[in-house]
């Protein structure tokens, strides 16, 4: 037969919408999450006594009813802990394991019950009697600017001279919104399954988006070299960043209970306990003061951030960093100056999470572009568009980067038309008009979103490929599935090289043993750093098939072609699985590690110049909603996205991304509040009182397409682009229309301040507070 | 008496004894049965990651089947019943179910984690016939969260289940009759360590029983006891279950009122409440999820005594009366009168609700109800407003104004009514009681609203009422109606 198909007909192939290589094992059950895996017998089961005030010394601890009672095995603190009691990600020394004199958060984990189960211990835990000498607590953002607890210097961005062009601006305006933080909520809690192995070797198993770093802060813990801990992951259940630098404490506790009594120990938290020992993401202050010309083009600006970064440093400074990389967000600033402090509360120290600042950063010139458009009674995608980076590169960033990859005019254009906005516009206008309980807005807002660890040497990768004698593949590499599809993306890249189906790739669970010094799954850049690893990998395998193949049937190699399950050898052909076992008899090896770096990208944080960004991800987004000005609800009712994914290397993946990001923005800049009383207590800490979006929050109506023309300029893996975190912003949008809305609700004679989340009470205040205004005038 | 719990796990038959009656199914399933595809995600009913099915005899199709939260549930609930969990859904073969095909070719799925319950709760609604429509879908998928894929593939998915042929009628006839032959109709009388479970099977066995036992806690739906135990973590010691008496949990449609038997699902109530009032019926649609619903009982949410439980404050305003009984006597009192303060109802030791009754609105009454929180689906209320105003030759003859999340209590605004009685319900009367509000109650602030933005809202849920009554169509007065 000499029919061949084309190489990407076959299932395995880029840039097809392949399922999801759980899929089935998901909708099954038979899908294994840590707390599934069969218990060796002994396992013992932990739960963790926690800190009830924010801010105290501890006085006394008295553990002695908790040794004695039924079921317990061990208990430990920090003075069990044989090496270092911290579990710092930026070995910052300041995330103590077990609290020894004082406690900064309620929450904060004081001791560990071990015990034969997980009832046992609790029960167990709740006989500790501890002596607090209560200390003062800041708890919210402006008690930490008001008592200057800034954890870490702030370094600046500047471009231009912003306030002499603030200045000369023939408009000004200033202002501040205050953006709340959001819990993770991953549907998986934290857990980790620790198990001695001989002499000091440990084995963890660990939902984690980071097994390396799991590694070497539980070797730093057991005061052991990495060489002796083993950290495994096949699947979370969900991540979001909240599995990045948290699990460490998780996987240290489970590994000191291991450690100190010989037998299996499992740290699994409940919801309540995950909400409140675990990291979320930072609320922001972000001030602004902007000067602008006629025509809403800005001319300078000047944004003064502050992050609430909890009791402890955690990743706050690269994360506070990168709200200041986004503080421009699309737009073109010909001077800027920016600025992010750190500060410290006895609250949760907070920590990673999908966009790691830059979605907070955003906030700021989105808000003030809709204040400019309203004082220029312009339709604020007039403004936007004004200023969106131009394609011709011309413009730098305030960290001085040329953005040369700028698709913003030609892609916002494209959605205002596909999605009719400016008509959607006009006729919400007339009707709001007509209506007097309920209020309608819109808005398109864009994201560009900077693609790169900017802690340039987190960008490496490395991947392990096997292929055995009979034409199978193991693959392994550094990234971490947590639903992302990361690992089918990478399997498909495989399959891709070698020109085979996808099922005979295997796709096997991460591991520090396979593929060391990993960077965390994060920064949406898994797929662009594995994904090259591993082509990386086959292709060194390839070469080596080639060579053989040009040898043994003397041909040039370049006439060793693989296609669809298919290796073409001059005028001749056979499988891929021949091919393998050919190699091997000829003792050819068949296993190769492969390796990656992000080229051209360095970045100094002392002067705030370099390209942090390896490219740019772009995306705009239309949101149509309705409020009600008597008690402040919402409903989104229709949503429009444009998305550039590069050339996707599997667009059923990514519009899953595109969506599933946009409404978990959605959440957090809308019903996810978290609340503290005033005793530093968080309240809401489970699913009945933190409100993450359901099935009927998102509109029927909801328009996603991926952007046909994408491609990305750099040679990225396949020309795709990052695509994991970048949706989440184009919620953004529903926040600029549920302002626009509020605005109709004076009738369009103040602008609302309106702060995130937009609950229904902080629409109506802000209805309230700008009506006042408004009747001022 | 019964001393062991007797049901279906898939097609095995299983017996438990000899563990903790309040033992949640979630444990026994993961623990004891080691089927782990049934996940935890809350411990508290609220995401759906636990979903299983219950079956038991009876309804349409000879078989009744209904998705619970198996978190929440405790093991004597699968008595006499089959549970079914994700690991049943394929057939034998390994051939996905529908439910899971769609799921699967749809890409419903990302890290998972919520899946198992999805599956559950698609296949509950394929069971229930169910899955008929968008709106149908998204309500049935109300209690189910996930944090990955913003639902879009999974409500296709439910639709495309929905199309799907409907279930075996021979298979499930053939449940039936296996489970007919586990129930001996007797009591269970369930013990272990220091704790016992009784299931009183009639109302007259259940006043003897709890006048016997009057320091027994009642369990129904369990919906807010299960959270007792996983969240608060206490240990019940004599527990007694009125889900199996089957006379306290009857529905009676009379001509002047509406009569909820104690013991009442709430699942079961929602038809009838609907056709009393259809903002009744809107509360319902809203309250919980179709899991806690399908477990939950309109007597456990009366008796629970809660300020913010939905049901009271509306059933206040039209007028609804408790009946109690204690051993063979029985009393009846205006519903607002049980609750007297916080954590304190007119229940005497021993007593049980037996019966809510709610008259039926006259021609002459307008009747409204808004609940009020910060997500629409599946939350607990930052404020329950509840308006009934009758009116005769123009003329504001009797209000009736009830809310929850204002006060200690479910509580009517008498001040608010006292200004509107008279009155031709216009403009001015309206703000005059408005501004009354302020003297009926005295909301705290907590993280589901402020106390400010409780008055202030209050007041425009009034407004909002009136609005309506003076004509204004709800396309203009409630945003969830929009689409
Ligand atoms: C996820 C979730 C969501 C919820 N959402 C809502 C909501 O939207 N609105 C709302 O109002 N509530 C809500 N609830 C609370 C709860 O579901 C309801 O109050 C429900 O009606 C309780 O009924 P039950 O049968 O489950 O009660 P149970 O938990 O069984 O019992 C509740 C209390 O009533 C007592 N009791 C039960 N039956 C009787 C009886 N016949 N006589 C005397 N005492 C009795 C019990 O001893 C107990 O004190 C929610 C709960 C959960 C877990
Ligand atoms: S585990 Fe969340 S509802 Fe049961
Ligand atoms: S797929 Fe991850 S929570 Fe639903």
């Amino acid at each position: 037969m000499n029919e061949r198909p084309t190489p990407s007909a076959h299932k395995g192939a880029v840039h097809r919408p392949v399922i999801h290589d759980s899929a089935e094992r998901h909708v099954t059950g038979s899908a294994l999450y840590v707390d599934d895996m069969p218990e060796l017998p002994g396992t013992l089961h932990i739960h963790v006594g926690m800190s009830e005030r924010a801010h105290a010394r501890l006085r006394a601890i008295d553990l002695q009813s908790v040794r004695t009672a039924p079921g317990v095995v061990a208990v430990l603190t920090a003075g069990d802990i044989p090496g270092v009691n911290d579990v710092s990600p930026v070995h910052a020394g300041d995330d103590p394991i077990f609290a020894e004199d004082i406690v900064e958060y309620a929450g904060q984990p004081i001791f560990a019950v071990a015990a034969e189960t997980l009832q046992a211990a609790r029960n167990a835990a709740r006989l500790a009697r501890i002596d607090y000498e209560e200390l003062p607590a800041i708890i919210t953002l402006d008690e930490a600017l008001a008592a200057a607890t800034d954890l870490a210097p702030a370094p600046e961005l500047r471009l231009g001279d912003p306030d002499a062009a603030i200045s000369a601006s023939p408009h000004r305006l200033s202002g501040t919104l205050h953006v709340g933080g959001q819990d993770h909520f991953y549907l998986e809690g934290q857990v980790a399954y620790a198990i001695p192995g001989e002499g000091a070797d440990m084995l963890v198993h660990a939902s984690t988006q980071h097994p390396s770093e799991v590694q070497h802060l539980v070797g730093c813990m057991l005061g052991v070299p990495d060489h002796a801990v083993t950290v495994e992951v096949r699947r979370m259940g969900g991540g979001f960043g909240g599995k990045e630098s948290q699990p460490a404490l998780i996987a240290a506790i489970a590994a000191l209970a291991a450690r100190r009594t010989g037998r299996p120990a499992k740290l699994r938290l409940d919801r309540d306990d995950d909400m409140v020992m675990t990291g979320k993401r930072h609320d922001f202050r972000l001030d602004y003061e902007l000067g602008y010309d006629a025509d809403g083009r800005i001319q300078g600006a000047r944004f003064e951030f502050a992050a609430r970064c909890g009791r402890s440093l955690d990743l706050s400074n690269a994360i506070a960093d990168r709200a200041m990389f986004h503080a421009d967000n699309a737009y073109a600033l010909p001077n800027a100056y920016v600025h992010a402090r750190r500060m410290k509360t006895h609250t949760v120290s907070n920590t990673a999470f999908r966009g790691f600042g830059g979605p907070q950063g955003m906030m700021a010139i989105e808000r003030a572009i809709d204040e400019i458009a309203f004082a220029l009674g312009r339709d604020p995608l007039e403004v936007r568009r004004a200023n969106v980076y131009p394609a011709d590169g011309s413009a730098l960033t305030p960290y001085h980067m040329a953005v040369t990859d700028s698709v913003l005019d030609e892609l916002t254009e494209e959605l205002a038309a596909s999605s009719d906005y400016r008509t959607r516009r006009a006729a919400i206008r007339a009707s709001n008009a007509e209506s007097t309980a309920i209020k309608r807005g819109i808005a398109l807002t864009p994201v560009k979103f900077g693609i790169s660890f900017t802690t340039t040497h987190l960008n490496q990768a490395g991947a392990l490929v096997h292929v055995y004698k009979d034409g199978s593949v193991h693959l392994n590499h550094g990234g971490t599935e947590m639903g992302q599809g990361l690992f089918v993306k990478v399997g498909q890249v495989v399959a891709e090289a070698f020109g085979i189906e996808l099922d005979q790739v295997k796709i096997t669970a991460t591991t520090t043993a396979k593929v060391p010094n990993t960077s965390a799954t994060a920064a949406s850049a898994g797929s662009d750093l594995n994904g090259m690893a591993a082509a990386a990998a086959a292709q060194t395998i390839k070469a080596r098939l080639a060579a053989f193949a040009a040898k043994k049937h003397n041909i040039a190699e370049e006439h060793v072609v693989f296609e669809a399950g298919r290796v073409r050898i001059g005028n001749q052909e056979m499988s891929f699985a021949e091919l393998a076992h050919q190699a091997w008899m000829g003792r050819v090896s068949l296993s190769s590690t492969g390796f990656y770096a992000t080229p051209d990208i360095h970045y100094d944080r002392a002067t705030g110049r370099g390209r942090p960004f390896y490219y740019f991800a772009y995306g705009a987004a239309v949101s149509e909603v309705a409020i009600d000005t008597l008690t402040g609800e919402t409903r989104l009712l229709r949503v429009d996205i444009l998305h550039d994914a590069g050339r996707s290397l599997n667009p059923a993946i990514d519009m899953g991304q595109i969506e599933g990001g946009f409404i978990q923005g959605l959440g957090w800049l809308t019903s996810e509040e978290l609340w503290w009383n005033d005793e530093g207590r968080l309240r809401t800490h489970a699913p009945s009182t933190y409100k993450i979006p359901t099935a009927n929050d998102r509109p029927d109506d909801m328009r996603i397409a991926i952007w046909a023309k994408g491609e990305n300029r750099e040679p990225t893996i396949h020309r795709s682009k990052a695509v994991g975190e970048p949706p989440l912003m184009l919620a953004i949008s529903a926040f600029s229309a549920i302002t626009d809305a509020a605005c109709a609700a004076t009738g369009y004679r103040a602008f609302p301040r309106l702060d995130a989340p937009a609950t229904p009470e902080r629409i109506l205040m802000a209805i309230r507070e700008a009506t006042g205004r408004a009747g001022k005038k | 008496m019964g001393d062991a719990i007797r049901f279906l796990l898939g097609e095995d038959e299983h017996e438990i004894s000899g563990v903790s009656p309040t033992m949640t199914v979630l444990e026994w399933l993961r623990g004891h049965a080691r089927r782990r595809g049934t996940k935890e995600g809350c411990a508290e009913g609220d995401c759906g990651a636990c979903t299983v099915v219950l079956a038991e005899p009876g309804g349409a199709g000879g078989l009744r089947t209904w998705p619970v939260n198996s978190c929440i549930h405790f093991i004597p609930a699968l008595h006499c019943r089959q549970l079914l969990t994700v690991e049943d859904v394929a057939a034998p073969d390994g051939a996905l179910h529908p439910v899971q095909q769609a799921l699967v070719d749809l890409h419903g799925s990302q890290c998972g984690f919520c899946t198992p319950g999805f599956v559950m709760q698609h296949y509950a609604g394929w069971l229930a016939g169910s899955l008929t429509d968008r709106a149908a879908v998204k309500d049935w998928l109300a209690g189910n969260l996930c944090r990955c894929t913003g639902y879009g593939p999974i409500i296709e998915a439910g639709l495309a289940a929905g199309r799907a042929d409907g279930p075996d009628t021979a298979r499930r006839a053939a449940t039936a009759r296996r489970l007919d032959t586990l129930d001996d109709g007797r009591m269970l009388d369930l013990r272990h360590e220091d704790q016992r479970w009784l299931t009183p099977r009639t109302s007259d066995e259940l006043a003897r029983v709890y006048a016997d036992n009057p320091d027994a806690i009642l369990v129904s739906g369990a919906t807010d006891v299960g959270l007792w135990v996983t969240k608060q973590h206490r240990r019940l010691t004599t527990l007694i279950d009125v889900t199996r008496v089957s006379d306290l949990a009857e529905i009676r449609d009379e001509e002047e009122a509406l009569v909820i038997g104690g013991a009442a699902k709430l699942a079961a109530a929602h038809g009838p409440l609907a056709r009393l009032s259809p903002d009744l019926g809107e509360l319902m649609r809203r309250f919980a999820s179709i899991q806690i619903r399908s477990a939950g009982t309109v007597g456990g949410n009366i008796a629970n005594g809660s300020p913010i439980g939905d049901l009271a404050p509306a059933l206040i305003a039209l007028g609804a009366q408790l009946s109690l009984r204690h051993g063979d006597r029985e009393r009846t009192i205006a519903l607002e009168d049980f609750f007297i303060d916080y954590g304190r109802q007119d229940r005497a030791p021993g007593e049980f609700v037996a019966a809510i009754s709610i008259p039926r609105p006259g021609a002459t009454s307008r009747f409204a109800c808004y609940k009020l929180s910060k997500r629409f689906d599946q939350d607990i209320s930052a404020v329950m407003g509840a308006f009934r105003i009758d009116m005769t030759e123009g003329r504001v003859t009797a209000a009736r104004i009830a809310f929850g999340g204002m006060a200690a209590t479910p509580k009517r605004a008498c001040n608010a009514e006292a200004a509107l009685i008279g009155t031709a319900f216009q403009a001015d009367a309206v703000e005059r009681a408005c501004a009354e509000l302020a003297a009926d109650f005295a909301p705290i602030t907590d993280m589901r609203a402020s106390a400010t933005y409780r008055l202030e809202s209050a007041a425009n849920l009034l407004r909002r009422f009136h609005l309506e009554v003076s004509g204004a169509p709800t396309s203009a007065t409630r945003v969830w109606e929009l689409a």
